[in-house]
């Protein structure tokens, strides 16, 4: 018994520096950067035949993960840390890769299949003589960066103040996120709209010059999205980790005691919904180069309910658990799928009972639960107001 | 040329330099109570769905007093602590704090920022955040988003933390988490959060439920110190516990004012014996 608890001790170790802030933190940027930085160079070093060589299939399908991930970090946000329960997070999602996708398919250019030089394809199809307004600019790749981040931003805004200052909260609210990515479904179907109707843009050539087939160029998009989301993990971190951070728990625990100590607790929840939506929209901007299409199933209710169960999977209220949730679970799902694609619906809603009911705070509960019983005496340390991290002595004491 | 009149008459009405425009007049303003009255309700009226929770309500409160709110059930106590701290809106009537700031006129928020701070029925503390964070959140001071991602502890914040700690007796448990505390701890801590606002009027809404005789009496002792320095109204059903503390104390019966004075006048007053004790004996 004892062997097994000292072979266990540094594995403890392990899971308690990383639900450390600091150190949690660390762990999980080196992770990922070694990883994407080794899956990159084995890439691209490496000949085919080579037993490490590393796919492009697998370095995009990783990309399309991490873009995952980033969106799971900003449900995590509103979710875990103000007890606002999105399901229509992928409205965010799906309205900055439609902002990526614009650009992209001004990008095809005379390149398309009926090779107007203004005109996307599907227009030209619908008869369109000219280009609707909404779409000037988007060929200049910053522009449409500011777009795809602004529009997003605002739709957050406009809907999170009437929401929360009318003071909607729990199951109502959710039902409502859920009936606006709904909607925008609904619209984005349509051809008037001018986004492609049901089959949405895609056939997209090059990103700034450069050919989207290329291995080097997926590889960037891969190494961009890593470093988006460490970013994106890092300020979010700290976010919570400030007072402000700490304001949002409140809220979420007692929003009239926040309330009557003074706090605007509505206009803490409308900014931190419109950040939550700015990370989910630059996930989206990040997603469609990868996957190379953007159509309007990206809206559809189930994504959106799709990420809730990843950050429940992972644990919410810890950043972290969100990240590893989108990734253990997206990755399940591409395994699953290939062995039988029907049953994954079923495998995801018994893996959401079994995590409600047995884990309610997902893996990263596992986690502490283990790390627990060895460092029951550093807890209280932790919160101390220095925020000092813990040293590794204090950890396995 | 009547018309132009009017209208060269409206805009030195608008420029006139003696007066303030009303949107540049500062929305916090320390309260004024030179007359020695911090709160002035009048004529106060509440009805929920036919329901008159507060009947032509008026009650004056003199600043540093120690005021004592009875009733049964349903006489509007609660209510009247929503409209006095901006939850419930008032049908009619008149609410001032000082001699300057129309409560009315103020939301939740601006109101506790005021100075008046708020006890709920039931022990409320934000329970993932430890003893120390609760008081942190409660410190006077810049409450905007922008304020608090940036807002770090001062050294005088930090003493102000520790003073109010050692008033509410809760040193120790500092880096506890609030959720592990006992249910008087958490009264505590509570009426802690309230004190490192530095109120001028604390509203407590039944602050011994609850708890056992040796906290209660503490609990009275804490309230009694407070008085002076703040101004604190009490609502509470334990009648013990009023005759320990009370120095006026006020009856309110189907939402209106039944009898003001002493313990002893109040409990002597023939209206409230038929109402209100009068249940009991």
């Amino acid at each position: 018994m004892s062997t097994v608890k000292t072979a266990a001790q540094p594995l403890y170790r392990w899971f308690a520096e990383f639900r450390q802030p600091g150190r949690g933190t660390s762990w999980l940027v080196g992770v990922l950067l070694v990883v994407t930085l080794a899956m990159s160079a084995a890439n691209l070093l490496l000949p085919p035949e080579s037993p490490l060589y590393v796919s492009t299939y697998t370095i995009t399908l990783m990309g399309k993960y991490l873009c995952f991930a980033m969106l799971a970090m900003a449900v995590d946000i509103i979710w875990g840390y103000c007890g606002i329960l999105s399901l229509g997070h992928g409205a965010f999602f799906a309205l900055g890769g439609y902002g990526m996708g614009m650009y992209l398919m001004r990008q095809i250019g005379d390149r398309g299949v009926y090779g107007n030089p203004d005109l996307p394809d599907f227009m030209v199809f619908l008869n369109w003589q000219e280009l609707p307004w909404y779409w000037f600019g988007m060929d200049q790749f910053w522009f449409a960066v500011l777009v795809a981040l602004a529009i997003p931003g605002l739709l957050a805004f406009v809907f999170g103040w009437l929401a929360f200052r009318s003071r909607v909260t729990g199951v109502y609210l959710s039902i409502m996120t859920q009936a606006l990515t709904y909607a925008l479904m609904l619209a984005f179907f349509r051809n008037e709209m001018g986004f492609g109707g049901n089959n949405g843009l895609t056939d997209f050539k090059d990103i700034l010059g450069f050919d989207l087939q290329a291995d080097s160029t997926r590889v960037a998009l891969l190494l961009v999205t890593t470093l988006l989301l460490v970013i994106a993990f890092l300020t979010s971190r700290a976010i919570v980790q400030s007072r402000l951070g700490r304001v949002i728990v409140a809220v979420r625990d007692s929003e009239a005691r926040a309330r009557f100590l003074g706090y605007r607790t509505e206009r803490y929840k409308v900014w931190l919904f419109v950040y939550s939506a700015l990370i989910a929209a630059v996930a989206g901007m990040l997603y469609v180069p990868q996957v190379g299409i953007i159509n309007p199933g990206e809206f559809s209710p189930l994504n959106s309910i799709e990420v809730v169960v990843w950050v429940a999977v992972g644990g919410r209220g810890t950043l972290y658990g969100a990240i590893v949730g989108a990734l253990l679970v997206n990755y399940a799902k591409t395994r699953f799928t290939a062995l039988m694609p029907d049953a994954w619906l079923f495998a995801l809603g018994a893996l959401f009972v079994v995590v409600t009911v047995y884990l309610p705070r997902g893996l990263a509960g596992l986690f502490d639960r283990f790390t627990s019983k060895n460092a029951e005496t550093a807890w209280p340390e932790r919160a101390k107001e220095s925020n000092g991290g813990l040293s590794t002595a204090e950890v396995s004491a | 040329m009547n018309s132009l009149n009017q209208i060269t008459e409206q805009a030195r009405e608008v420029m006139r330099r003696d007066t303030t425009w009303p949107f540049l007049v500062p929305r916090k303003r320390s309260v004024n109570v030179s007359k020695n009255v911090i709160l002035y309700l009048e004529g106060l009226n509440v009805s929920f769905d036919g329901f008159q929770a507060l009947n032509n309500l008026n009650l004056y409160v003199n600043d540093g007093e120690l005021r004592c709110l009875i009733g049964a059930n349903g006489a509007g106590k609660t209510t009247l602590m929503d409209v006095i701290t901006g939850k419930t809106q008032c049908d009619s009537g008149s609410a001032w704090f000082g001699q300057n700031i129309d409560l009315l006129a103020h939301d939740e928020a601006e109101i506790a920022q005021l100075g008046i701070g708020r006890k709920f029925q039931k022990p409320t503390v934000f329970e993932a955040h430890t003893v120390f964070h609760n008081l942190e959140l409660s410190l006077q001071g810049a409450k905007g988003v922008w304020r608090a991602l940036t807002a770090t502890l001062s050294g005088s914040e930090r003493d102000r933390i520790d003073e109010v700690l050692e008033i509410i007796g809760l040193e120790k448990s500092r880096h506890q988490l609030a959720g592990a505390l006992s249910h008087g701890q958490k009264q505590w801590l509570e009426i802690g959060m309230l004190l490192a606002a530095e109120p001028r009027l604390l509203l407590v809404d039944e602050p011994v439920a609850g708890m056992t005789a040796e906290e209660s009496e503490r609990t009275a002792e804490l309230l009694t110190s407070l008085a002076g320095k703040h101004t604190v109204i009490v609502v509470e059903h334990d009648m013990e516990f009023v005759r320990s503390i009370a120095r006026t104390v006020t009856v309110l019966h189907q939402g209106s004012v039944l009898a003001e004075g002493t313990m002893d006048q109040v409990q002597n007053n023939r209206d409230v014996i038929e109402v209100y004790l009068g249940e009991e004996a």
